[in-house]
């Protein structure tokens, strides 16, 4: 945690429900519109489905549901980011399921702070820092926190 | 030779390759002369052509490279710095290892060219200063010697040297992946466009389409298989192992190896490769017992341990069995309890499956002795552990005296499979074809009669056999079915046969195996994930996880062995009676002329024996349950549910005569296989057969009959 607010970094930011989160950018892949995707019976809720991105499988996580949001309203198609991270020398990939897609923006590092105590629930763990900014704040999530299902 | 041509050719093409590199390093080397990592990498690789040529006993490479390893010693160390004349004379070097890997190539021997002359000269320059003298004199055995080595043997290795090299190319893993990547993109895209050939009319466009699909299917047939290699490249170090282990504990271990081609992807082979060396290790050291042992327990000195390889399920299972001593369940519990794994009625409940996967626990050595080999306890958790990582089981079976099985069942990453897709519930599957057996159609009129309930279950009736049905879409908590009919798929998993109800049976195809997320893998019901023509993903059911889910498998395979019968077997009908100590017991129904119920008052004394008055002659009774050695002293229920009063008998006939058997309560008749599973536990029984689910004992009438009326069957005057 430190060292993500001792220097400036690049996020990308989306918007899941009514909140304003952030990803760094260098685990970012790509970002998708919906995709067609493969619903894994008896995999736990967060995980939607399957994604084909050109070859590779990749499981798609549903951050609303990861994060413990109601789902989203029906009708409305979600984005995916397609994150990927180094884990024990096997590069882990997934899609992560998001409202609404952002721009990707620097962060001063001494505008975050660490999330509120009062936080409750599986949202704690996830969210690595809230930045102050003008418009409001950002919630920046721990990426492979966040790709983890539990 | 088998074992050693695959690692001479091996050390063939390493050595080649690094020879090649020589020469670029020497020239880089002449231009810059003190650069020490030049040398050093040279020093390096001589060095390994030399220790490798030695373990392969070519001794005349062995003193070339030898010689020219100890001046680039030198050179590395900074004592002399590189001159014209130690370059020709390590490149003249290298040219005679060429020329020497050559002819091992051709003949399979190193020949007779023993290069005693330059060996001699680099021996000059290594102890001399390189005196003016010196160089003429080498120039001039150089110019000698030059005339065999220079002018023919190199022209020989360039072409025959040159095909081995050419035959085999050291490619990135990476790229393969890509390229595997990039055919599974042009596969789909060949799918679209034969589509659009399909709807458009032009014929020349069709033709193309043809080939076009043609040549992809080959293209990815041939990258999938740049990634497959033999296990037999794991398993080729396995005997030497063995061999050295086993003379050191002075055991004496012979290796059995099955299914060396089984083909496995190349990282999966990295993967197993120490994993399966220290469960080999481990079964030549706490497995197989010293032959004095051996021989005590009445099997032969030499122990022996088989590989076995296969696919099976889109999995690949590799064995590793040995005859030896076995794991005692009752060691390990106490073991497991002394190391604080658990209580000790937590050890005595668990059951012996699990007891003996304890060995997979970290810290849990079963050796009484801590060998150098094994018996640290670390190895066993490390082997799970590494099983894991690549998506795979370790499972053990043991039984005490008889030897111990370990089965590792690790994933086809790559591989192809054939699978039967299926939908359900609106979603598609694909169910590998190792486990089909065959299709069952039930039209939606007819499915009302043709599946019977058994307490919940649904069965089909599969040519006289009982087959549990799984619905998959219920089982896999998917929509509800709308399919007009019932489709049963017929699966075998672990010995048993479950049929799978699906929704519509589409098509079977040749289907890539790709693993699911490893934070699926917990999913037991699914096997992976592939991509379909149209390039969506369809999952691949686990037909041995899923049936596992359902209850199907799993615990039935005692059951299973006993109630199996054989198709074809003959098969007689029983009547069942129950016997006095709440068991079961069968007489065959062929035996049998009539069921009667008798007046327990009717029966009159006759000598030694009892009679009953029955159709106008005197039908002598034989008391089953007391003629038949009693199994408990008390027996619970000795009227077996028989009012006192009336007697059930069984009236058996023979050339007219008749015996009447005093029996329990009659119970049933069906029809059964009398092939006996189990011998006969006391006289006057034929032998046990499992029928309905309970253990039946099959009553021989015969000599049960003798015992009161010994000359019954005689033949009558």
């Amino acid at each position: 945690m430190i060292d993500i607010v001792a220097q400036q970094r690049q996020y990308c930011t989306f918007r899941l429900a009514q909140y304003h989160c952030g990803i760094d950018v260098m685990a970012v892949r790509e970002i998708l519109r919906h995709q067609p995707m493969t619903r894994v019976p008896l995999a736990p809720p967060a995980v939607k489905g399957l994604i084909n991105l050109r070859g590779q499988i990749i499981t798609a996580l549903d951050l609303r549901l990861r994060l413990g949001f109601p789902p989203r309203e029906d009708g409305k198609q979600p984005v995916n980011i397609v994150v990927g991270l180094q884990d024990d020398g096997e590069e882990c990939v997934a899609a992560l399921l998001v409202d609404e897609i952002g721009d990707v923006i620097d962060i001063d590092p001494t505008t975050c702070e660490t999330p509120p105590d009062t936080i409750r629930g599986a949202v704690r763990e996830l969210i690595l820092s809230v930045s102050k900014r003008e418009k409001g704040l950002l919630l920046i999530l721990d990426t492979a926190k966040a790709m983890r299902i539990d | 030779m088998g074992d050693l041509d695959g690692l001479v050719k091996e050390f063939l093409v390493e050595s080649y390759e690094n020879l090649d590199r020589l020469d670029k390093e020497f020239l880089q080397l002449e231009q810059d002369p003190a650069n020490r990592e030049v040398i050093a990498s040279i020093f390096r690789t001589i060095h390994t052509v030399k220790g490798t040529s030695g373990f392969f006993g070519f001794e005349k490479l062995q003193n070339v490279a030898h010689a020219g390893e100890n001046l680039l010693a030198k050179l590395r160390d900074g004592v002399f710095v590189l001159d014209q004349d130690m370059s020709s004379g390590l490149l003249r070097t290298v040219d005679a290892i060429r020329a020497i890997l050559g002819e091992i190539e051709r003949t399979n021997v190193e020949g007779e060219q023993a290069y005693p002359e330059l060996i001699a000269e680099l021996e000059a320059l290594i102890h001399g200063a390189p005196a003016p003298a010196k160089p003429v004199a080498p120039a001039q055995t150089a110019a000698k010697a030059d005339s065999p080595e220079t002018s023919t043997v190199p022209a020989q290795t360039a072409a025959v040297g040159g095909s081995l090299a050419d035959q085999s190319l050291r490619v990135d893993i990476r790229l393969l992946d890509r390229l595997m990547n990039l055919v599974g993109e042009l596969v789909l895209t060949r799918n679209q466009i034969l589509q659009h050939v399909g709807a458009s009319a032009s014929g020349g466009l069709a033709t193309t389409g043809k080939r076009l699909d043609n040549i992809t299917s080959q293209l990815q047939e041939e990258v999938m298989k740049t990634r497959m290699q033999p296990i037999e490249t794991v398993w080729g170090k396995l005997p030497r192992v063995v061999r050295d282990l086993s003379k050191q504990i002075g055991k004496q271990v012979r290796l059995e190896m099955e299914g060396k081609d089984t083909e496995l992807d190349k990282s999966l082979i990295e993967a197993i490769k120490d994993p399966l060396t220290h469960m080999v290790r481990n079964s030549v050291d706490h497995g197989v017992e010293i032959p004095e042992r051996r021989t005590a327990a009445g099997k032969p000195a030499e122990g022996c341990i088989l590989l076995r390889a296969y696919h099976e399920g889109g999995k690949v299972t590799i064995e590793i069995r040995d005859d030896g001593a076995g794991l005692d369940p009752t060691r390990l519990r106490a073991k497991a309890v002394e190391k604080g794994l658990m209580t000790a009625e937590q050890a005595a409940k668990l059951p012996e499956r699990e007891v003996f996967n304890l060995i997979f626990a970290p810290g849990f050595s079963t050796a009484a002795q801590v060998t150098n080999i094994s018996g640290r306890g670390v190895g066993m958790d490390v082997v799970r552990t590494n099983i894991d990582r690549i998506g795979g089981t370790v499972d053990l079976s043991s039984v005490l005296g008889k030897g111990t099985t370990v089965t590792i069942k690790i994933p086809l990453t790559l591989a192809i499979i054939p699978a039967l897709v299926v939908t359900s519930g609106g979603e598609r599957f694909a169910i590998p074809q190792v486990n089909l057996l065959e299709l069952v159609r039930i039209e939606k009129d007819k499915a009302a009669t043709a599946i019977e309930d058994v307490y919940g279950a649904p069965v089909y009736r599969l040519r006289g056999q009982l087959l549990p049905l799984i619905y998959l879409n219920k089982e896999l908590a998917l929509g509800e079915s709308q399919a007009s009919a019932i489709n049963i798929v017929v699966l075998q998993a672990d010995e048993t046969q479950f049929g799978l109800v699906v929704d519509s049976v589409l098509d079977t195809g040749e289907i890539v195996v790709k693993p699911l997320d490893k934070q699926l893998k917990n999913l037991a019901v699914f096997a992976g994930a592939t991509i379909m023509g149209d390039g969506t993903v369809a999952l691949i059911l686990d037909v041995f996880g899923l049936g596992t889910r359902a209850h199907a498998v799993g615990k039935g395979r005692e059951a299973k062995v006993a109630a199996a019968v054989a198709p074809g077997e003959a098969k007689e009908a029983l009547l069942l009676f129950q016997s006095p100590d709440d068991g079961r017991m069968g007489i065959p129904l062929s035996q049998v002329v009539r069921l009667e119920e008798m007046d327990a008052s009717k029966v009159e004394a006759a000598g030694e024996s009892e009679v009953v008055q029955y159709r106008g002659e005197i039908l002598p009774l034989v008391r089953v349950f007391q003629v038949l050695p009693e199994r408990r002293r008390n027996p619970r229920n000795p009227e077996a549910g028989v009012q006192s009063n009336m007697l059930p008998v069984v009236v058996h006939g023979h050339n007219g005569r008749h015996v009447g058997l005093v029996v329990g309560r009659i119970i049933d008749t069906v029809e059964e296989s009398l092939k006996m599973q189990r011998a006969a536990g006391r006289a006057g029984i034929k032998g046990c057969l499992v029928i309905n689910g309970k253990v039946t004992e099959i009553l021989d009438v015969e000599s049960v009959v003798r015992t009161v009326v010994p000359d019954f069957y005689k033949a009558q005057p």
